[in-house]
């Protein structure tokens, strides 16, 4: 193939030709960035919890009336002794949070108790003996909580239990040499808790961007919380969860009339992942969209730019017939036109892809885009313009060698 | 001689109908996408009390010392108790609130019916005056309520739907958490969106409105606690909610009217010596740090708008951009196409002027049939907003008219732009070159 004669032609069709390669050079930019997002949220939301999501329900509990500390302590032991004896229900825990909630607790850990500086934050999770149960957290070294240590607090951030269970992300980063189990920390208290066990992996209560630094460092205060409100974490018989979200709150109701369950808050892990991945999951959706307009209207350029030279050409594809060129050779000839134009796009637009995911890493806390994105756009605008060029450049192969002898 | 032209752009356009229907599409696909994310960013930007905002001032006391500032040595973007109080016992601007979310709950009258959650705003008695919150019935309450710790209470215009069906119903009382408190006002329609006064607890939107506001002072001598953000940077040395009110966490907003620049300088100078008294008085031990931001900055400073809408729309703007390099890739080849008629207008004395007005107006029409393909692309796609974003921030787009005028406007703005080239391309084609070689 003569690439020669190409360029010469192309020399002809200055405006057409920049405009299609500027065309795909925008494309490229944009569609890498998109893919890249879609792809970093879909990377988000399938973050795993460390849980045991499929049988997972969780109740919110709001007090009303008024009533004593201990009062409300007796009321959830009692609500806890309720929901266990459920047939439907294996385990249930009291809890200030659960895994994906939203926003919630997280405390500052160090390492001294003079540090000023935090070492760590992690998200904070009360719970009783059972909390490990409750939520299927794999226990891999130490032990759990016993019934003796559990704690109750009346108010929020004073208490400070002197045993604490940490997850092995949080362990590892605090003693990077693998120490942890038996060592104090200390949350924003001169009070040392001693960690008396670590678990595999439990997703913090906030996913947001702050606290990616902080990716699953969790820790467990064996403590009932009795403010004005807690929320019961109850894991269902396998298969049972259906049983389960409708024994529970007349289970509750039956204990006593005077609570509120907010129905906007908790229920299931379907439920619970559809509300915090909202922005996720539309921000995909929303750069799918936005992509797939962008290739079928680059695509629908090309065809149109394409059959218009095809049609102005139709007398010199005429002469090269006549000459003894092959349909073949026609075809390739715009296959090939059109690959130089599309390098030439890409070439410009892997700059422009790279040069947008600078400027919005620095604006919009953005992660470098990795090169395989780029590769990814490539290949996808190379292959959309071969193909968005196939059929004008069909159509210039069937031209016949008469036209070469007609006018125009 | 427009209308001649209007005649001459329909035909032509109706010559190849699959490339004036791409045109057409591209147009109002690119126009629609940017619209629909802009009429996001629009909701989510707006000002929330355009009147006003310039006047309303949030300021920000740094009690917790280098230690707990960021990294941009910003202080916490609330109050701690000591000195929101300090703050509204001084009393140095025009108007000033300090308040807090709460959420406590209610009776129900009636045997049998399951107490309820209600949503709501601790705050003084200048805090309605302050904001122009409107009132259907009775007013806020005064500042002697707020000396007295009085049980009285204002409810929003939903909540006195619910309990009272909509009556008046200044005077009657409601059960809030065990409590009898007077009711001294309904508001009326007042959804502020970013809900400016408590973007702490919000992050700026919220689709659920404020049930009550009961005075700080009762909220406080109750103990209702506070059902929005508390941040500490140490744990607070005595238990319960009283030591919460004597801890340095934060969880109080504030914010203050002050009418004009003195005002606002002489409020500054009243921050930093307020700071400069806290030191000398050893509880801070670094010098002033304080902020004090109208509304519009500290929405700003707070990161209301969500880099994620930006992002939409910048994103969209580019996909507007690619439709237009297409449709003038589009245009130059649908207009060259026609050097030879160009050719014989110019030859029959027709001057450049008159092939600029005969190919833009098709680029108009062009244009026009992109915008309204586009007005109706972004009246389903700010219908559909809401399968794709947080029901907070879709729930505020909406279509108005000024969204489809603008809508119009820019797609035929964008056809017109995309037609210059071509057209300055058909203007320059040669006659005689054109009639000789035919």
């Amino acid at each position: 193939m003569q690439i020669k004669p190409i360029l010469a032609a192309l020399r002809r069709h200055k405006a057409g030709t920049v405009l299609i390669a500027l065309q795909i050079a925008l494309t490229l930019a944009i569609v890498c960035n998109a893919l890249f997002i879609i792809q970093q949220r879909l990377a988000h939301m399938s973050e795993p919890t460390g849980i045991d999501e499929a049988n997972l329900l969780v109740i919110s509990n709001q007090w009303a009336g008024h009533r004593s500390p201990q009062e409300v302590d007796a009321q959830i032991q009692a609500d806890l002794a309720a929901l266990r004896q459920l047939p439907s229900v294996r385990d249930a825990s009291p809890s200030d949070g659960y895994p994906l909630t939203g926003g919630g607790w997280d405390n500052y850990v160090m390492l001294t108790p003079e540090q000023i500086e935090k070492t760590t934050d992690a998200s904070v999770y009360m719970g009783d003996e059972h909390m490990l149960d409750t939520l299927g957290v794999k226990l891999i070294a130490g032990r759990n909580f016993n019934a003796s240590e559990v704690m109750q607090m009346t108010s929020r951030q004073v208490v400070i239990p002197p045993v604490v269970i940490v997850t092995k992300a949080l362990a590892d980063h605090l003693f990077p040499d693998g120490s942890a189990l038996g060592k104090p920390i200390y949350s924003m208290s001169s009070t040392p808790s001693t960690i008396i066990g670590i678990i595999e992996r439990l997703q913090r209560q906030d996913v947001k961007t702050w606290s990616k630094p902080y990716a699953y460092e969790s820790l467990l205060w064996p403590m009932r919380e009795d403010t004005d409100g807690l929320y019961y974490i109850v894991r269902a018989k396998p298969g049972q969860l259906a049983a389960a979200m409708r024994a529970v709150p007349q289970a509750l109701y039956a204990q006593n009339r005077m609570r509120i369950i907010d129905p906007k808050d908790g229920g299931t892990y379907a439920q619970i992942r559809e509300r915090i991945y909202d922005s996720d999951r539309g921000m995909a959706i929303l750069m799918c969209i936005i992509s797939a307009v962008l290739l079928a209207i680059t695509a629908a350029g090309i065809v149109g730019l394409t059959s218009f030279w095809v049609g102005q050409r139709r007398k010199q594809i005429g002469v090269r017939r006549a000459l003894g060129a092959r349909r073949g050779d026609i075809l390739n000839y715009f296959l090939t036109e059109n690959f130089l134009i599309s390098v030439g796009g890409v070439m410009v637009g892997t700059v422009l892809a790279v040069g947008i995911n600078l400027w919005m890493m620095a604006r919009f806390e953005m992660a470098r885009l990795s090169l395989a994105y780029v590769i990814d756009g490539v290949i996808i605008l190379l292959l959309l313009g071969q193909l968005a060029t196939l059929a004008p450049a069909l159509r210039a192969s069937r031209v016949s060698p008469v036209e070469a002898t007609r006018s125009t | 001689m427009f209308s001649y032209y209007l005649e001459l752009a329909l035909r032509s356009l109706k010559r190849s109908p699959g490339l004036t229907l791409l045109m057409v599409l591209a147009i109002g696909f690119g126009v629609s996408a940017s619209m629909t994310t802009y009429s996001v960013f629009r909701a989510v930007s707006g000002d929330p009390i355009p009147w006003k905002s310039s006047q309303l001032f949030v300021p920000q006391i740094d009690m917790w010392g280098p230690a707990g500032r960021g990294a941009d040595g910003e202080p916490p973007n609330a109050l701690d108790y000591i000195d929101a109080v300090a703050l509204m016992r001084d009393h140095r601007a025009k108007l000033q609130s300090a308040s807090y979310r709460v959420a406590p709950t209610m009776e129900v009258p009636g045997s049998g019916r399951h107490p309820i959650s209600i949503s709501g705003h601790a705050v003084y008695s200048e805090f309605f005056p302050m904001l122009d919150v409107p009132f259907a019935y009775g007013s806020g309450w005064s500042v002697d309520a707020d000396t007295n710790q009085a049980a009285v209470v204002v409810i929003s215009g939903k909540l006195n739907q619910k309990m009272f069906d909509g009556q008046n119903s200044v005077g009657k009382t409601l059960d809030i958490g065990g409590k009898d408190y007077q009711i001294v006002g309904v508001l009326g329609k007042w959804d502020p969106q970013p809900r400016f006064y408590d973007v702490v607890d919000t992050g700026g939107f919220d689709t659920d409105t404020d049930d009550v506001f009961l005075p700080f002072t009762r909220a406080i001598a109750v103990n209702m606690n506070n059902a929005g953000n508390t941040s500490c940077n140490s744990n607070p040395a005595e238990a319960g909610f009283a030591g919460m009110q004597r801890s340095s966490c934060v969880w109080i907003e504030f914010m203050a009217e002050l009418d004009d620049a003195t005002a606002i300088q002489k409020y500054r100078e009243y921050l930093d010596g307020y700071a400069l008294a806290q030191k000398s008085a050893g509880r801070f031990t670094w010098a002033p740090n304080n902020r004090l931001r109208d509304v519009p900055a500290f929405l700003d400073n707070q990161h209301v708008v969500p880099s994620d809408t930006k992002v939409s729309l910048l994103v969209a703007l580019g996909l507007l951009i690619v439709c237009l390099v297409n449709t003038v890739g589009l245009l130059l080849a649908k207009f060259l196409r026609r050097s030879s008629e160009i050719g014989v207008r110019r030859a029959l004395g027709a001057p450049q002027a008159a092939i600029y007005a005969q190919f833009l107006t098709e680029a108009g029409i062009v244009g026009l049939a992109g915008g309204v393909v586009g007005l109706v692309f972004t009246a389903l796609g700010v219908l559909g907003v809401g399968m794709v974003l947080p029901k907070d921030i879709a729930a505020l787009a909406h279509v108005n008219f000024s969204l489809l005028l603008l809508t119009l406007v820019v797609a035929v703005i964008s056809a017109l732009l995309a037609g210059l080239y071509p057209t300055f391309r058909a203007s320059r084609v040669q006659p005689a070159w054109q009639l000789k070689s035919n």
